[in-house]
């Protein structure tokens, strides 16, 4: 909220002394943070005085509007200027600026030849005065408001400090000069004055003689006041004070029925509305739309209703959306001169339902549900009726109540208790005295029980923590001194966590950089990748950030896909990429939730329902490689990563884990159909690497045989510590071996079978040459095979007895043969 | 006989000191030093010397074998090095020629940060707890004492999922894992929670709509609001180096009262940092604590905005776009 200083001075007595950071420091020390001070007129110095328009000529031929005007400027003679608006007539009083004034952005104002004549001066717009940015026309002052000539610095009060503050959703109260008045005295330990305690209610007795009111949802709004007036001239003009507090809080003059009320506003912080009274049909009632299905709001837009939507009605139907916007068929113009003026204290969820249904934010629905000081609907109603009394000769006809206002309850507190949370100690009398000074009265009835009863605009003091917060807030929370507590519960990383964390390092140490992906992804991109059956069973967002992208990701290459094609349009040749990351599938639809009351822990059943109703999230981990795993040099040509680089690294990860994997080809999206290999650990598929399929590298850009790997890190089971065998020391004897074998025998099932039959004194065996170029399409496989005994050197023909057994099993099992 | 030996092994020491290089050192071995040299004949010759003879002129074809022997070795081992010396440096080459080997990689500087910040409650005794990032409304709202009527729950600013009877979102903040392990544990509870988070916000070069955060809650006998200022002090001397002032300012959250936010001052300003306070009693009698044993705070702020600010990085789509360039630059994270 914008807020004037000199209308803060009305209420608050700040020194003169007071400096910019003080202030700005005071309203943060009591929590409000200060988005922005402005200090109006300190860029702007005169000759700046009120003229009086007396002739204009119309300058014709240009391409905009421009006029040639005669003032009075109160110098004896006529001053010619030229001016490019025309919001004005003659005999109007305006604001000029003489040559020798300087303007806001360094605009010196001098006499100057334009437009075939010489301007002697400028008549000025808000905009250019830096008083707001209106700058639709000049501005032109009320009639008789001050002398031709007089300094329009000091007319229109140019020189203040408007400060905008962020106030929080608890301190509704605060969004009025009432609030943060009294916020700034208590936070610089100076006086303040309730203007609220100012206003005379008692002249405008309760009586029969204006409209009724009547709240008929009793359940949303505690208390409603309506007050009537006749004889309102509704085309007086508003005074230039009001009209400049309501201009530099950021809001602006329209005509002297709506400034009252947004003054009264901006002053107390209540909403109030004015019907004109003519328009109304028996009496007011606070009730649901109900059947009511249509309602023109007076922007003339035609709403339509929900039937719990809060309404202020006649007789016959509806005449304001209540607390949020008027209606058009009541609405106050120039023509009305009876006014029923409206001031209710609505229940806050009310007004936020309206407002957020409707999509419609005002002045007063932000107000109204934050919660408005209930004792306002009389205060303030009778403070605008004073000032329609005032400034628009209205006559007060009488006034009608329903309801009664609902005070904040007493609440019994323990003093001690904000020592300990605070963690400091604080004596009962500053307790008292700070609590005192945001409003509270005090009545102890022991040391340690105080019955407290918070002012009527602070409906947000409930428990004792409230309190707490009151009195930190007022002593300053610099005053709390800084301790460290140690933990009790520390147990180092998870099993899982340390397994993400060397995932992750494993793979940034081989050349992969790690990003991190949007879970967004779009339909088209699942369908064309060829996920199916639970692989694309996807959750759908109710209200996605862009309509292409509206599901969760069920896998982690469309995006690792993505992000592979952005780097390489932005110039990358050689990418290597990983994501460590959850994926979401809805496999099994999730039940409706019911509401859960949180005034106690849920029961063991709801809990579990709470539980069971949020879906797996499994955690997997993924990498890309398009180009070079190893890039071109000056040594060499570098190497392009092909499927086995892929299946590798998903294989490293899954064996740093300390689970023993089995692997098996795979026809597998978004894979390529022949190159995909399927990691099974436990007889349970838990990673698919390999080349991926050439449509899905088309799709997106990326190069020919680009591979990739998914790993399921959450679906590997924890190993307990590894055990070490001893390390032998006798001497090694090698076999080498090649068998042939047909070519849709798996060279892991070869292996498998070597090392079967090869016995338990194999210490390794490597593949180190393969020939697929054979008769028949058959396949030689050569593997060198290390032995060792534990005990002796083994002899000759020990191992090639071993090498035989061995063959021997790659026979049985794979219809090896030993290649001679 | 005797002068024989010594005129052989004259010139045998002779031709091995003129030998120049290892070739010619080879032949003076044919010459002098082998089987067929006089040295080696005269050895040969010593069985057909009478007994008496063989002792004594044994022992002088000996010593005369062994000086050769010796010397020769010593001229291999001179020549040896001369040739290292001129073919080694031959084999020079240009150390300071790139490396070529494996792509360079590199974390996510956010994955650098959660693990510096994990490491550092760890070492204050807390647990890293984690939680889904779809989540129940109840866990990410309801038990935070967040109304069914408050803004955050609009769909201006959460993701809801569909159908919107399964009260399912993807989470807005990473509390919903404070709940979580309240439900799930009795205090005394010091955690951390980092994690990825959602609110529906344009991205652009201060927001994005995925991003990350790290939440602390401590729950103990006795736990006061300057406990919860000198954890984040401690915090931010951590991330922002040992000068570095905070200022807890008052805030409202309704999970937390007193609630405040904390800012730090970096370059001249005071920046915003996050939100904290002393958790709301409301949420600890939903989570099942006693309230009058235990109290508790917790912080939590956006991982993104530390980054930036640590880091002096300008703008969040160099973060969130996966551009290798911007990970690859910090490495490891090893400093």
């Amino acid at each position: 909220m914008k807020i004037p200083l000199s209308w803060i001075r009305e209420f608050a007595d700040i020194p003169p002394s007071t400096t910019v950071a003080q202030i700005d420091e005071a309203f943060v020390r009591v929590g409000f943070e200060v988005e922005s001070i402005e200090e109006q007129g300190s860029d702007l110095t005169g000759p700046l005085v009120v003229a009086l328009v007396q002739e204009i000529e119309e300058l014709a031929g240009h391409k905009k509007p421009i006029r040639y005007v005669g003032l009075d400027c109160g110098e004896g003679s006529t001053r010619y200027v030229i001016c490019g608006a025309t919001n004005f007539a003659v005999g109007d009083l305006v604001v000029t600026a003489l040559p020798g004034a300087v303007l806001p952005g360094n605009f010196a104002i001098s006499a100057r030849e334009t437009y075939g004549k010489t301007s002697n001066g400028m008549i000025c717009s808000a905009r250019e005065l830096g008083m707001s940015d209106e700058h639709s026309g000049i501005i032109v002052l009320p009639a008789n408001c001050a002398p031709v000539g007089a300094d329009a610095i000091a007319l229109l009060e140019i020189n203040d400090l408007v400060i905008d503050l962020a106030v929080n959703p608890d301190r509704g109260y605060a969004l009025s000069l009432r609030g943060l008045a009294r916020e700034l005295a208590a936070s610089l330990g100076v006086s303040f004055r309730d203007p609220a305690l100012a206003v005379d209610t008692k002249q405008f007795a309760i009586n029969s003689f204006g409209i009724g009111i009547s709240i008929d949802e009793t359940s949303a709004a505690s208390i409603a006041y309506l007050r009537t007036i006749e004889g309102f001239k509704a085309t007086a003009p508003s005074p230039l004070w009001m009209r400049r507090r309501i201009e530099k809080c950021g809001m602006r003059s329209i005509s002297l029925g709506v400034d009252i009320t947004n003054y009264v506003m901006l002053e107390l912080g209540q909403p109030l509305h004015a019907f004109d009274r003519d328009k109304i049909s028996g009496s007011l009632h606070i009730r649901r739309a109900g059947a009511e299905k249509v309602f023109t709001t007076l922007d003339s837009q035609e709403r339509t209703l929900h039937a719990d939507d809060l309404m202020v009605a006649d007789d016959k139907q509806s005449l304001a959306l209540a607390g949020t916007m008027g209606g058009l068929s009541s609405e106050v113009t120039e023509t009305t001169t009876a006014i029923a003026l409206e001031g209710v204290r609505f229940n806050p969820v009310d007004i936020a339902k309206n407002s957020r249904r409707h999509k419609l934010s005002s002045e007063a629905s932000r107000r109204l549900e934050r919660s408005v000081d209930p004792l306002l609907a009389e205060i303030s109603t009778a403070r605008a009726i004073s000032l329609f009394i005032e400034l628009g000769g209205a006559r007060y006809v009488g006034s009608a109540v329903s309801g009664a206002p609902v005070l904040p309850a007493t609440i019994t507190i323990d003093p001690t208790y904000i020592s300990k949370l605070l963690g400091f100690e604080i004596k009962p009398a500053l307790v008292r005295e700070k609590l005192e000074i945001v409003g509270c009265s005090i009545s102890e009835q022991s040391s340690t029980v105080w019955a407290v009863t918070p002012p009527s605009w602070r409906g947000d003091l409930l428990v004792g923590a409230d309190f707490v917060e009151e009195v930190a807030r007022m002593i300053g929370f610099d005053a709390i001194p800084s301790t460290l507590p140690i933990g009790k519960s520390g147990a180092g990383l998870s099993p899982s966590q340390i397994r993400k964390r060397n995932t992750g390092l494993f793979l940034a140490n081989n050349g992969f950089t790690e990003v991190y992906n949007y879970p967004f992804v779009s339909p088209e991109l699942v369908a064309l990748l060829g996920f199916e059956g639970d692989r694309a069973k996807s959750f759908r967002l109710a209200n996605p950030m862009s309509e292409e992208f509206p599901l969760l990701r069920t896998h982690l290459l469309p995006g690792l896909l993505t992000t592979a094609a952005r780097n390489i349009g932005r110039g990358a040749k050689d990418v290597a990429i990983f994501e460590i990351g959850s994926i979401f599938r809805d496999t099994a639809p999730p039940e409706k939730q019911d509401a859960i009351s949180t005034a106690q822990k849920p029961t063991p059943a709801q809990l579990k329902k709470i539980y069971d109703g949020v879906p797996a999230q499994p955690l997997h981990v993924g990498g890309v490689i398009t180009g070079k795993i190893n890039p071109d040099g000056w040594k060499n040509k570098g190497r392009i990563a092909d499927w086995n680089d892929a299946i590798g690294y998903a294989i490293r990860i899954i064996e740093q884990t300390g689970n023993s994997w089995s692997i098996t080809s795979s026809d597998f999206a978004p894979w390529h159909p022949g190159r995909c290999a399927e990691i099974q650990v436990n007889g349970k598929a838990v990673a698919h690497a390999g080349e991926l399929h050439p449509r899905a590298c088309t799709a997106l850009g990326l190069p020919a045989r680009s591979v990739a790997f998914v790993v399921a890190l959450s679906a590997l089971d924890y190993q307990p510590p590894l055990s070490a065998s001893t390390l032998l020391t006798m001497p090694a004897a090698v076999q080498d071996i090649a068998v042939v074998v047909k070519n849709n025998i798996s060279a892991f099932s070869v292996e498998a079978a070597l090392r079967e039959g090869a016995g338990e004194l194999l210490e390794s065996i490597t593949l180190f040459d393969r020939y697929d170029k054979l008769e028949d399409g058959n396949i030689s496989l050569a593997y060198s095979m290390v032995f060792r005994a534990p005990d002796r050197t083994l002899t000759a023909d020990e191992v090639s007895g071993y090498r035989e057994a061995a063959a021997a099993k790659a026979g049985a099992q794979c219809g090896a043969t030993v290649r001679s | 006989m005797s002068s024989a030996v010594e005129a052989a092994l004259s010139a045998a020491l002779t031709a091995i000191a003129a030998a120049k290089d290892l070739e010619d050192l080879k032949s003076v071995k044919i010459a002098h030093v082998g089987d067929k040299s006089d040295l080696g004949k005269a050895s040969q010759s010593l069985g057909k010397l009478p007994p008496e003879e063989r002792a004594e002129f044994g022992k002088v074809v000996g010593a005369a074998k062994s000086e050769v022997a010796s010397v020769y070795e010593n001229r291999q081992r001179e020549l040896e090095l001369e040739r290292d010396a001129r073919v080694l440096i031959e084999e020079r080459v240009d150390v300071t020629l790139p490396y070529q080997g494996a792509l360079k990689g590199g974390l996510h500087p956010l994955t650098i940060l959660t693990n510096e910040i994990s490491d550092l409650f760890i070492g204050l005794g807390y647990r890293v707890a984690e939680g889904p990032e779809l989540e129940s409304e109840w866990l990410n709202f309801d038990a935070l004492n967040i109304p069914v009527d408050h803004p955050a729950r609009t769909m201006q600013d959460t993701f809801f999922v569909e159908p919107l009877s399964a009260r399912l979102v993807l989470r807005t903040h990473t509390s919903p894992v404070q709940i979580r392990t309240m439900l799930e544990n009795e205090p005394p509870i010091y955690v951390i929670c980092p994690g990825r988070t959602y609110r529906a916000d344009e991205l652009d070069s201060t927001h994005t709509p995925v991003f990350s955060q790290v939440e602390g809650l401590v729950i103990d006998r006795g736990i006061t609001m300057a406990d919860l200022k000198g954890t984040l002090d401690y915090f931010a001397r951590a991330m922002f180096g040992p000068d570095v002032k905070t200022r807890l300012r008052p805030s409202f959250f309704p999970f937390t009262e007193p609630s405040a936010e904390v800012d730090f001052y970096f370059n001249g300003r005071w920046v915003e940092w996050g939100g904290c306070g002393m958790v709301n009693p409301k949420v600890l009698q939903a989570c099942g604590i006693d309230t009058n044993k235990f109290s508790g705070f917790a912080f939590g702020m956006g991982l993104e905005r530390t980054l930036m600010v640590k880091h002096g990085i300008t703008d969040m789509h160099d973060i969130v776009e996966g551009d290798i360039r911007f990970s690859q630059a910090f490495g490891i994270g090893s400093r």
